[in-house]
């Protein structure tokens, strides 16, 4: 019987399909980490529970639970809410920590639904109080700070992908303890099969990522969209797009940033052919840096933009490229 | 076959979107209330299917104060049979869990084979009230659905995440969310607006539905804190002259950006 810190905060960690630990894992153990002790809780197939477990610990956890996934096991959501459900009778944390994907944001929805605890979702911060854990948001577009925290309780919180800077210091060995889980029974949808998303490795992803080369409708085709790729590899830099250009189909839909996409906070946004909506604005104005290509010197973009041209994008990108290679040079 | 549909009133996006910064609460007066677009979207779906099957019952819901009304009716005005909408005071500032509690409620009131909602709200973007509606009424939910097929026993969609696509299917009572990848809703005509006015609308109270908004029993979020960030302001603007690309390339490289 392992014994808990009584400032436990548990954290569940996405394990992709290919069974590696998802991206989001180390900003979510950070931030458990900047609050109490961490309690990561991995379900998998139980053949990768050792090397998801030192994953874990590698990245902070000093405890790690470990609940089967069957293989065969297809059902959505619920296996997971059921594991989640059993560490936290046994591990009795402060709050709960999910990350805010779409699989997080079912299993922490659920979750909080089944136990009756109190849900945030999104946050980009969380911290602690003498009253106890306190989530921190950003909302309508970086407008405005939130936090909230729960009447009573351990606080169920999604933590927005990429926003957490915080990382914990690895743990060498650390305890891991497999964990018995009851299944609820709860009716499920099951996954009839599963299509893995071709990424480009190489290039940064768009959530957490320090530079942002976005495109919009004013890339025209989706073989000119080629032309915001060369940017972004000049710079290092991900690729977003605007929902305008997503429509047309210049690029899939998880490249799209703004209020019904993806919310990026890099330190250089380059918005290339993209109007500004506000739609669009909402999720990328509290970029560090912002700069802007855009043929219309009316073009809202303009009025957040720390460096705007006035110019056809065409042209302009070209030069740019060419002139930051020969500087590299 | 019945379905509800899940729907929400508000702010404009288009427009100023406001906090009010000693309630916390949003700033119904600030700009102008709609139907959220995604909601509409979701209407779509039910309608389309209604359109093709025969005996299909079509209604929406939503929790949302008085003088929402209005907004709500531009779902029958689209083509929903019937409205149900829950009104209370004590629902004012009510978190993820109260509105999911009371969404399955009146769900659970209406009865229904299908419910379907947005993946997110353009206010809330909570994103997992249907996941919650589920848990609380005992059905299946398969949610960020990129494509839906409404079946007799079941519904079957393709889930878009970011690992990739999944093919997934729910037996029938069940839940689903939708993205925006699905079509645009249709535009209300002048028949669907006249005959809005005659199509039931019913309003519920919590009493009605059962359910406490006590802080005792249940945990709830509060808000603890709200501030206003400071808005950007805009720097540097110049007119392409033949070097743009070379001005903006020195930008970059001397505030170390490349
Ligand atoms: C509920 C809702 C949610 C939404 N969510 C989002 C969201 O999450 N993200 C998002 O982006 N949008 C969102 N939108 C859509 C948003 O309102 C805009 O329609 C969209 O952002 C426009 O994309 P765009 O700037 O690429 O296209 P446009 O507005 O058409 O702008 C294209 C720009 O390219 C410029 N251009 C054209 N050719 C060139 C050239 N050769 N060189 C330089 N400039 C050129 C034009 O001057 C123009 O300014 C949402 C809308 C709604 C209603
Ligand atoms: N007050 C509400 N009334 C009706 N439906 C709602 C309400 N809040 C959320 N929903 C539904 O849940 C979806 C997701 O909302 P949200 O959790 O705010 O992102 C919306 O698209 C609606 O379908």
């Amino acid at each position: 019987m392992t014994d808990f810190a009584a400032d436990s905060i548990l954290v569940h960690l996405d394990v992709l399909p290919s069974g590696e630990l998802a991206k989001s894992a180390a900003g979510l153990v950070g931030a458990a980490a900047s609050i109490g002790t961490p309690v990561a809780l991995i379900v998998a197939p139980a053949e990768k529970h050792e090397a998801l477990a030192s994953a874990a610990a590698a990245l902070g956890a000093p405890t790690v639970l470990v609940a089967d996934l069957g293989a065969g096991d297809t059902a959505l959501t619920v296996p997971f809410v059921d594991a989640l459900v059993a560490a936290c009778d046994l591990v009795q944390p402060d709050a709960v920590l999910v990350s805010n994907s779409i699989e997080g944001r079912d299993i922490a929805g659920r979750f909080a639904a089944r136990t009756k605890r109190a849900l945030s979702v999104d946050a980009v911060g969380v911290a602690r109080d003498d009253e106890g854990v306190i989530a921190q948001h950003s909302v309508y577009g970086g407008a405005y700070n939130v936090s909230s925290a729960p009447t009573f309780g351990a606080y169920v919180v999604t933590v927005r992908q990429g926003a957490i800077d915080a990382r914990a210091e690895a743990v060498a060995s650390p305890v891991v303890t497999r964990l018995d889980v009851t299944p609820s029974g709860a009716p499920a949808a099951t996954i009839d099969s599963f299509e893995e998303a071709v990424v480009a490795s190489s290039r940064p992803e768009l959530r957490g990522a320090g530079k942002v080369v976005a495109g919009g409708r004013g890339l025209a085709s989706a073989e000119k969209f080629a032309l915001v790729e060369q940017l972004a590899d000049t710079l290092g830099a991900a690729i977003g797009a605007s929902r305008a250009a997503v429509d047309a189909g210049y690029v899939p839909y998880s490249y799209q940033v703004g209020q019904t996409g993806v919310s990026v906070s890099p330190q250089l946004y380059v918005a290339l052919g993209i109007s500004g909506a506000i739609q669009h604005k909402a999720g990328m104005q509290t970029a560090k840096t912002i700069v802007a290509i855009n043929k219309d010197g009316d073009a809202p973009i303009f009025e957040i933009a720390d460096f705007g041209v006035v110019g056809d994008l065409f042209t302009v990108v070209p030069q740019l490229i060419a002139a930051l290679e020969a500087k590299k040079a | 076959m019945k379905i509800v549909v899940l729907v929400k009133e508000v702010p404009d996006t288009y427009g100023d979107r406001k906090l009010n910064l000693e309630t916390g609460l949003a700033d119904r007066d600030a700009g102008e209330r709609v139907l959220d677009e995604i909601g509409e979207r979701s209407l779509e779906v039910a309608l389309s299917y209604a359109d093709a099957n025969a005996g299909t019952e079509v209604v929406v819901l939503s929790m949302a104060p008085e003088a929402s009304a209005a907004t709500i009716r531009k779902g029958l005005a689209m083509g929903a049979a019937s409205a149900v909408q829950v009104v209370d005071d004590a629902l004012v500032g009510a978190d993820l869990g109260l509105t999911a509690e009371v969404l399955a409620a009146a769900v659970k009131r209406t009865g229904f084979d299908l419910v379907i909602t947005g993946n997110q709200s353009t206010d809330g973007s909570g994103g997992v009230i249907g996941a919650m509606i589920a848990e609380h009424v005992g059905v299946p939910h398969a949610t960020a659905l990129s494509a839906v097929e409404i079946g007799e026993t079941q519904v079957s969609g393709t889930r878009a995440t970011d690992a990739g696509n999944a093919r997934v299917t729910a037996p029938l009572p069940a839940v689903i969310s939708i993205t925006e990848a699905l079509p645009d809703a249709r535009f209300p005509n002048f028949k669907g607006i006249m005959a809005a006015k005659k199509k039931p609308f019913e309003t519920l109270s919590l009493s009605d539905l059962g359910v406490d908004a006590g802080v005792e029993t249940t945990a709830r979020s509060i808000m603890t804190a709200v501030s206003e960030k400071p808005p950007r302001s805009a720097g540097v603007k110049i007119v392409d002259e033949g070097d743009a690309g070379e001005k903006l390339a020195a930008y970059l490289i001397e505030n170390r950006l490349a």
